[in-house]
């Protein structure tokens, strides 16, 4: 206990103490002090001043009145209200720094710290209490007592157990097949643009041109403002036309897309917009590189090669979507999506997303 | 050859000039002669295509070719084929400055434009010549006038499906893959026109939105829905860009932090002293 004391007390150097007390100049020059409560009074005054321009301001500036200069096209309320408003909060501050700077007292004091630990008599003191106390709970003799408070204390935690688990359906193969592995796309669902719902014909889709496009069956959905949200989360997806003989089309997936009116693929592909690393939207498609761009964390996709991931953390490829024409040319899914679309999860099966080299 | 377009060519020498048109026509006369495209037998061309001409071999065939068909060096394309580009493409290269394209830079970017309108559309007529492509579109296609509130709200939904993803939400623009970068479509001079041509003609790495899936109509209220975000005054002061979180990070870390260093330098701070 000492010895500790005497380790903190020994500095290398010794204690110079506090400085020498200056006076500060409008300690001894009047003028400099009436000065100094002068910038301080200043600085107070203006506050109720700012605050009343304030309110005029909220109340009388018309919210369609702009101020424009250095760059700035701001509409002119808010500007003076946050003008007005933080130079006021300011000028309290700055006249309570400047009048402890410059009028308060500043005789610096230093107080001794004492040791934080108890003396040994006081402790002894409290642990005699402890053990008293034990006994007079009569615990060491009637364990009855003890054993049924061990069970009853940790049995509280299961009500808060069975609620919390209770929270939701319990996401086994079956819950995950019927939620997050399966989308409202079908066999025969017709591709339609996003926010206007129009059929896409194939031969109107130019080589270079990207759709943003929806199932037509989300429009049934549209009562149900959450059932659509949930939909829309996994069924987006995006419809491109490349050049057919600039990309790869492995053997498998050699009917996943029109063909053209001289039976050879058309380049037109579809992929889920969702993806694959955290389930961001993507549509940023560079026609020339046929990159697809996630803005989250730049997962790049090549659509050109079945959606493998060219660049960041992505680890499966984008899913694709098969599709077909119907008898007017109209594009229609061929199917659901073959694989989860979306980001991992722990229990996803990877064995069947597309690898690069894949036939 | 007009006045204008002569007194730009100081690089060369008129013989070389001359001989240069000169294998041009001799070049496009024999190959219209073998391939006769449907153009020449439809209708006489317009006059303007000789104009066109001139100023295409001159400016553009080096990359392009004298044919459109573009041109490729050990493998790799200096050019790309135009030939089905139509006159709209050519109308947004030229004016947006971004061809004659000054090097090969990662990304043609927007820049002066030289040439005059009529200059322009005499190229455009010249390439539109060549293949299909979407035409130069007249200002019903593009004007915003007339539209409702409701309609450029529609547009601000369409913009943020389909533009957003690369020209952000308020068309500020942004970063594409390998350098590549999506233009602010905002307070930099682009014209309703050149908005309408990028959308049916996809320059560089931008796709094609055909009439299909975007009609004139709603192309318009796209338009107009940018109009009415670059025209309406900020709410929260300085945009700093309008790219979010980075810009503004950097200015709550600069200015708001350097300015409590500040203060606290000046609360710690000793004032004048008796001596």
């Amino acid at each position: 206990m000492s010895s500790d004391l005497e380790v903190t007390r020994s500095h290398p150097v010794p204690d110079p103490g506090i400085p020498e007390h200056v006076e500060r100049w409008t300690d001894v020059d009047p003028e400099a002090s009436r000065r100094a409560e002068r910038q301080v009074a200043a600085c107070f005054g203006a506050v109720p001043l700012l605050a009343l321009g304030f309110v005029a301001v909220y109340f009388f500036m018309p919210k369609t009145w702009a101020v424009q200069f250095a760059g700035l096209h701001a509409q002119a309320q808010n500007f003076w209200l946050g003008l007005l408003g933080g130079v006021a909060i300011l000028l309290v501050g700055i006249g309570a720094v400047q009048w402890a700077r410059l009028i308060m007292g500043d005789h610096e004091i230093s107080e001794e710290r004492h040791p934080a630990s108890s003396t040994a008599a006081d402790r002894d003191e409290v642990l005699g209490e402890v053990d008293e106390g034990i006994a007079q709970s009569d615990l060491p003799r009637r364990k009855l007592i003890g054993t049924t408070l061990k069970i009853a204390l940790p049995s509280l935690a299961l009500p808060a157990l069975v609620t919390l688990l209770d929270m939701g359906p319990w996401p086994g193969p079956g819950t995950r097949a019927a939620t997050i592995e399966t989308t409202i796309w079908a066999e025969g669902v017709h591709l339609v643009t996003d926010v206007t719902y129009k059929r896409i014909k194939a031969t109107e889709m130019a080589v270079g041109e990207l759709v943003n496009a929806m199932p037509e069956n989300i429009q049934d959905l549209n009562n149900d403002p959450a059932a659509k949200a949930r939909a829309t989360a996994k069924a987006a997806i995006i419809i491109v036309r490349m050049d057919p003989s600039t990309i790869k089309i492995p053997e498998s997936r050699k009917d996943w897309q029109p063909t053209g009116p001289d039976g050879k693929p058309s380049g037109i592909v579809c992929y889920s917009k969702i993806c694959t690393h955290v389930g961001c939207p993507i549509s940023l498609w560079e026609h020339q590189t046929h990159h697809l761009l996630c803005p989250c964390h730049q997962s790049t996709f090549d659509l050109g090669n079945s959606g493998v991931v060219v660049f960041g953390p992505a680890a499966r490829s984008l899913p694709q979507l098969p599709i077909t024409t119907d008898s007017e040319g109209y594009l229609i899914a061929r199917s659901g999506f073959t694989v989860p679309v979306g980001p991992s999860y722990f229990e996803r099966d990877s064995n069947h997303d597309y690898k690069d080299g894949d036939n | 050859m007009s006045d204008r377009t002569r007194r730009r060519r100081t690089h060369s020498s008129p013989l070389r000039r001359a001989a240069l048109i000169g294998a041009a026509l001799a070049v496009m006369g024999g190959l219209s002669a073998i391939a006769s495209p449907t153009v020449s037998q439809a209708s006489p061309l317009p006059t303007e295509v000789g104009t066109g001409q001139q100023i295409f071999t001159k400016n553009c065939a080096s990359c392009h070719g004298l044919n459109g068909e573009g041109v490729n060096v050990n493998g790799t394309a200096v050019g790309p084929n135009i030939q089905n580009v139509g006159a709209a493409a050519v109308a947004f290269q030229m004016s947006s400055g971004r061809m004659p394209r000054a090097g090969q830079q990662q990304q043609s970017r927007r820049n002066t434009n030289t040439f005059t309108a009529d200059e322009i559309q005499a190229v455009a007529e010249y390439v539109a010549a060549m293949g299909n492509g979407p035409a130069i579109p007249n200002e019903s296609q593009y004007s915003t006038s007339g539209l409702t509130a409701e309609q450029i709200a529609k547009g601000g939904e369409l913009f943020r499906t389909n533009c957003s993803a690369c020209h952000n939400y308020a068309g500020k623009g942004g970063a594409l893959s390998d350098g590549n970068y999506a233009p602010p479509l905002t307070g930099t001079g682009v014209t309703n026109q050149e908005i309408w041509e990028a959308v049916r003609t996809g320059p560089q790495n931008m796709p094609i939105f055909s009439p299909t899936q975007l009609s004139d109509e709603d192309v318009r209220t796209v338009i107009a829905y940018l109009s009415a975000v670059n025209s309406s005054p900020d709410s929260g002061g300085y945009s700093l860009g309008g790219v979010g979180p980075v810009t503004e990070g950097a200015a709550a870390w600069i200015i708001g932090i350097g300015g409590l260093v500040g203060f606290a330098l000046w609360i710690a701070s000793r004032g004048a002293r008796a001596r």
